[in-house]
Formats: structure tokens, sequence, C-alpha cells
């Protein structure tokens, strides 16, 4: 098998999720008359939890899926190693359908090739830091001075030396996500299952962490499934973000563009208050130079302060911080356009629509 | 319509007779027919209780108590250890006799508690894993713990016979319900979201049972041995009647002849008998962890074997030394 580099590790088509015995009725009834999640609950007794998810995630890329409580993200996430089985769709692996694996094969591709952080820990209360962390190695059947060498690797990585062998009810909770997130990288899987794995964490330590969690994976190029309800950590970590509601994925996009360009209404009030300083770059909300000039007239921006296309707000501010002027935008030298002051705070308000229509 | 004038439509029953207890009876010849079959079989197992028996009897007394004591130490603590050793002290003086007869009660009691377990502890898996197994065997363990021991004493007697066999299976058939129940319910009550993370982790289910559901449920399976071990005891008189030996048989003489004396003796000899079994056995079933220790070696008699072993060879403690050893050392 010859895979191109740029496969996607993880693919999920068109999967749905309906829990209930009468699961296959009730698709039917979604598909053929758009019934909604309620309709179903009340008409066929059964609970949607995926609706049509589809998408693709690249090696090394950190996929982050947000969404309000109950909006299926753990049920979504479950399929990746079939802890749960789809209602239809597929997911693929590597190119492999992880649905077709034999029990066997199944096994051996969770405990080598998938790292999974749980939403409620679920560390084995009967078995200490180590022997939780070495878990995958143990039932892989390696020795135990191997296991214990990758496992102390991993508590180390975590920064939980001295506690191996405290048992999991000894530790804080914080302490416990970490030896969650130790045993999911002990095995060095290519792919992580990240469900809410910091959310447990006081804001110093979650910040820490996820900085951690960044480098481990950037270094070590894990392709990663993160769940979170926090659209700060999402865009903090997240290459892209896929928003879920009622078991829909309603968009899917960098964070600048789930930031900029909301496709519905939910999206909008759930990046409504966040910060758009670091996301959105002067080439968003520059006017083009043309534009201006045709406006007011040629100019010399010989005293302006200049920027990159690629600088953020953050960087704008400071720039016009120090001067009267309006910022010009050059690449190459070559000037492409102007923010002005108000263009600047409405980007900074999270509305980039070019500032001449708006004039 | 009439023409049985004894039929009463208000009492059908007592003119309706299926011969229920006639083709029952039917058993019994049944069992008459094919004694010899299980004879082979019922030697090899009544040897094994005898030598049971014998090895209990073959170890002096106070080695005994001693030995006893020790493992209540191990199992439940200090305490425990001295309320056991006490209890068996008071038990031998009771009468000449009456250490001897308890070690023959003893011998039938392990030998039943012993099949139970081997019996129960898979049946209890199969319970746990399968609703329509558990849908099955409800009925049955119902029946097995409510049935009189007299209505099976007789077809029992009548496939093997009179003796410890016999005695041990009347044993078993009220003794073992608890310990599949509590099997069945401690799997069921592992937190299933761990048993969720075993499997994301690529255990197998003989894994996930071996490494996660059975550890995770040994204290209620523990709990389970102890009701066992206690119904054990409960049966010991009745199963005298079919010629079991030991402190039931004390019991049941004095009955018939009216000697009260001789029935306290008997009846406190298994009272007893019965503290010193559930103490013991439910020491087990709490871990060492609940009582301050990490692991049970650290603790009870093989605890101080190993401080005194390891202040004797002054090795270097290892990295993960417990707070309690090194204040051994010191
Ligand atoms: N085993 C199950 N049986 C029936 N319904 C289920 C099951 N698991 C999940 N659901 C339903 O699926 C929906 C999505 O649940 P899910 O746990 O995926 O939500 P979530 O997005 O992870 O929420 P949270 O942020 O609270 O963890 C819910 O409506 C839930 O009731
Ligand atoms: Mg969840």
């Amino acid at each position: 098998m010859i895979h191109k580099s740029d496969d996607p590790v993880i693919r999920c088509d068109g999967v749905w999720k309906i829990f209930g015995a009468r699961a296959s009725e009730a698709l039917d009834a979604v598909r053929s008359k758009g019934l909604s999640k309620e309709e179903i609950r009340d008409r066929y007794d059964c609970v949607v939890g995926v609706c049509d998810a589809s998408f693709d995630v690249g090696r090394g890329e950190i996929f982050c899926i947000m969404g309000l409580s109950g909006s299926g993200k753990s049920t979504l996430i479950r399929h990746i190693n079939r802890l749960i089985e789809p209602t239809a769709g597929s997911i693929y692996i590597e190119g492999q359908d992880v649905n077709a694996l034999s029990a066997r094969e199944l096994r051996r591709t969770r405990a080598e090739k998938i790292g999974m952080v749980f939403q409620n820990m679920a560390l084995m209360p009967h078995r200490t830091v180590l022997e939780n962390v070495a878990f995958s190695q143990e039932v892989r059947g390696h020795d135990v001075r191997e296991r214990t060498q990758t496992a102390l690797r991993a508590i180390r990585a975590v920064e939980l030396n001295g506690w191996e062998d405290k048992y999991p009810d000894e530790l804080s909770g914080g302490m416990q996500q970490r030896v969650g997130l130790a045993r999911a990288i002990a095995a060095d899987p290519a792919i992580l299952l990240m469900d809410e794995p910091f959310s447990a964490l006081d804001p110093l330590i979650r910040r820490q962490l996820q900085d951690k969690f960044m480098s481990l994976s950037a270094e070590m190029k894990k392709t990663t499934l993160f769940i979170t309800h926090d659209l700060d950590e999402a865009i903090r970590i997240g290459d892209r973000i896929a928003i879920m509601k009622d078991g829909v994925l309603v968009q899917i996009g960098t964070p600048e563009d789930i930031v900029t360009n909301p496709a519905d209404d939910y999206v909008a009030d759930f990046v409504a208050g966040i910060s758009k300083l670091d996301l959105i770059s002067a080439g968003k909300i520059m006017e083009p130079i043309d534009a201006y000039t045709r406006r007011d007239g040629p100019i010399d921006f010989d005293a302006w302060p200049e920027a990159h296309p690629n600088q953020s707000l953050d960087q704008l501010v400071d720039l016009s911080i120090a001067t009267q002027h309006p910022i010009v935008v050059k690449l190459d030298g070559r000037p492409l356009g102007v923010v002005t002051k108000n263009a600047l705070l409405r980007g900074i308000k999270g509305d980039t629509a070019p500032a001449a229509s708006a004039a | 319509m009439d023409e049985d004038t004894t039929f009463n439509i208000l009492d059908p029953f007592s003119s309706i007779d299926l011969g229920i207890a006639d083709s029952a009876g039917g058993i019994k010849q049944w069992a008459i027919a094919n004694r010899d079959l299980i004879q082979p079989i019922k030697a090899v197992f009544n040897d094994i209780v005898t030598a049971i028996d014998g090895a209990l009897n073959a170890v002096p007394p106070l080695v005994m108590l001693a030995l006893i004591t020790l493992i209540a130490w191990q199992a439940a603590g200090r305490r425990t250890a001295i309320l056991v050793g006490l209890c068996l002290f008071a038990l031998g003086l009771l009468d000449p006799n009456a250490w001897s007869l308890a070690m023959t009660t003893l011998a039938i009691v392990i030998s039943a508690v012993t099949a139970c377990f081997v019996i129960g502890l898979p049946l209890g898996i199969l319970a746990a894993k399968s609703d329509g197994f558990e849908r099955l065997l409800r009925p049955v363990l119902d029946l097995m713990q409510t049935i009189p021991a007299f209505v099976y004493l007789v077809p029992v007697v009548m496939l093997v016979g009179i003796g410890n066999v016999s005695g041990v299976i009347v044993t078993i058939v009220f003794a073992l319900p608890p310990l599949i129940r509590l099997t069945s319910l401690g799997i069921r009550g592992v937190n299933p979201s761990v048993v969720e993370a075993a499997r994301a982790f690529g255990a197998s289910p003989r894994q996930i049972l071996l490494k996660v559901e059975l550890p995770l449920a040994t204290p209620t399976i523990l709990a389970g041995v102890n009701q066992t071990i206690m119904l054990s005891l409960s049966m010991v008189v009745i199963a005298s009647m079919i010629s079991v030996k030991g402190l039931g048989n004390e019991v049941l003489r004095a009955m018939g002849r009216l000697d009260a004396g001789k029935a306290i003796v008997g009846g406190l000899g298994i009272v007893i008998l019965a503290v010193v079994l559930d103490r013991i056995s439910q020491g087990m079933g709490q871990s060492g962890r609940e009582r301050g220790q990490r692991h049970w070696w650290q603790s009870g008699p093989v605890g101080l074997a190993w401080r005194l072993t390891r202040a004797r060879n002054e090795t270097t403690p290892p990295v993960s030394a417990a707070p309690r050893t090194e204040v051994q050392s010191n």
C-alpha cells in the first residue's frame, strides 16, 4: 500500500450515529424527510448523536471540535477508534476503513496507533500512575522493563515524576488529567484523540499544558483530534476548528475563518466574545490602495507607519498609537492598501468588511 | 355438565390430581438405578474431604490456633487477630472434643466453599456478561436459596448416598447463590468508562476481565465469599442428618437426647467458628489501602518478616519506599 504523504490520517465520510433500538428506521426518516432531532426523539425514541459528519485531518494537524454540551463531540470522537460503530458512514485511519478491521487488528491499531484522553479521565483506580500509563504497552505484551521505561518517559513529559507509585485517588484532578495525557502518549501513537483533556485545570496550568502539548505534538508530528468547549483554547492550539451543533458540523475552517466569517448565527454567537487581536491580519481589513486614492486623492505616505499584510491587529494597534496617520500596508516595498483608524477599530470588533463600503 | 358431583367450581384443586408427587418419586427410582455411575466420582471427592479433615486434625491444636491467628493478622489486621486468637482459645476450652470436631466441620466448610468458588465465579462472570443468562439464572438461584433443604436432602442421598460428599453437595446448593449474585453485581458495577478506556488502549475481552473487571469487583466478590462461608456454616446441622461428622452432629445428637448441655457446646462451637471465619473473610474484602498500606505484603506477619529481612540485609531502599518502612528503618 502506498500512501501519498498528503493523504488524510483521519477521514470521516458521512458518519451518522443514532442511538436507540430503531436507529436504522430513524436514519431513513431523517434522510428522506429531514426530521429534526426533537422529532426523531419523539417519534422513534432515538437520539441523534452525530449527523452526517465528514472531515479530513492531515498528518501533524491539530483539528479542534467545538460545540455546546450534548452536541455530539464525544460521540463523534469515539467513532475514530471504533469504541462505537456508526449507524451509517465510514471512518478511515491512514486509508484503512476502521469498521472493516478484524478484532485483532483493531486492538493493535488502538494500542499502537491511537492514544486517547477521556473527558472523565477514566483512570484505573486499582493501578498506580505507572501501571496506568504503561497499560497499552502491557496489553501488547511488552516486557516490564521496556514498558516501565516508556511509561516513565511519558510521566516525565507531563512533569509528574515522583508520583509514579501513587494511586489515582491520591492525585488532584489536574494531575489525574496529566496522567491521562501521559497514558495517551506513552505508546508514542501517531494519532491522539483528546476529549476535553484540560477542562479540569486552573487557567495557569491549563496554559502551561496547552503549550506543553503543542510543542509535544509539533515535535512528534502527532495528528490530533481535540475536543474542547473553550473557544480560546481551540484558537490557541487548533490548526483548524470544526463547530458542532446538535450533531451537525456547521462550520469547518481555520480559526481566522471561523472568527471572521461565521457561517451562521450559532457560530457567530460562539465567536462573539473572542478577542480578534491575534487572529485578524492587516491584509483582511485594509482598504485597497486604488480605492483609497480614488476617494482621497494621491497621497504621500512617507510619514505613515508601514505594516506587512500578515501583521496582526495587535501589532497594528501599536503602530497606530504612535501617530495620527493611517497605516500603509506594503508588500516588498509596494503599497497594497491602507488601514485607517476606523478600519482598525472595526477590525478589533471583528468587522472585516472593506472600509470603502462602510464609508 | 355436572356428572362429576365432587367437582366444585369454587374449589377445583381438591378434585384434580396431576400426580406430580408420584412422578417426582420416579426421580428417586432413577437415582437409585444410576448409583453405580456416581460412586467412583463420589469416592474421589470423599477422599479429598477426608484428606483435608485429616490434615487439619493432624496439626497440633495450639499450632493450628497460632496459624489461623497469623492468617487473621495478615488478612484483617492485629485487632482482628487478637479476637480470632481468643475465640479459638475459647473454642478449645469448650469441651475436650470440641477442637477436633471443629476441625472436621472446618474441613467440610473449606471443601464446600472451595467448590462454590470454582462453580460460582465462572457462573457469576457469565451472568455479568450476558443479560439472557442472568435472567435464566435468577429463578434458579432463588429456588436454591428458598427451597427447604429437606426437599433435596432425600434425592441427593438416594443418588450419592450418605456421608461427607452429600453433605458438601447439600451445602453447595444452599451457599452458592450469593457468590454468583455478588460476582455478577461486582462486575456489572465496574465503572463503564474505565472498561471503555481499557478497550480504547487495545485490551482484549479477556484482558479486560482479568486486568480491570475482576480486580475492581474483588471487594464485592469477597463479600460473596463471606456470605457463602456463613451460609455453609448454617447448613452444618442439617448436613449432619446425612451422617456428616463434626460440630453439627453434636448438636443433632444432643437434640435427640434432649441434652441441652451438649447442644450448647456444639452450638457455641459453630458460632465461634462463624465469628472467626467471618472476620477473616471480611478482612480480605477490605483492601490494604483502606487500612493505610500500599501493598498487602507490607502489613501483618509477612510485612514484619519483610522489614526484618530488609533491616538485616541493610539494602538500599527502593526508590518508592513507603513512608511506613522509612520510619521503621530509621
Ligand atoms: N450511549 C448513548 N446512548 C444514548 N444516547 C447517547 C449515548 N451517548 C450519547 N448519547 C446522546 O448523544 C448526544 C451527544 O452526546 P455527547 O456525549 O457526544 O455530547 P458532547 O458534545 O460530548 O457533550 P459534553 O460537552 O457535555 O461532553 C446527547 O444528546 C446524548 O444524550
Ligand atoms: Mg463529551
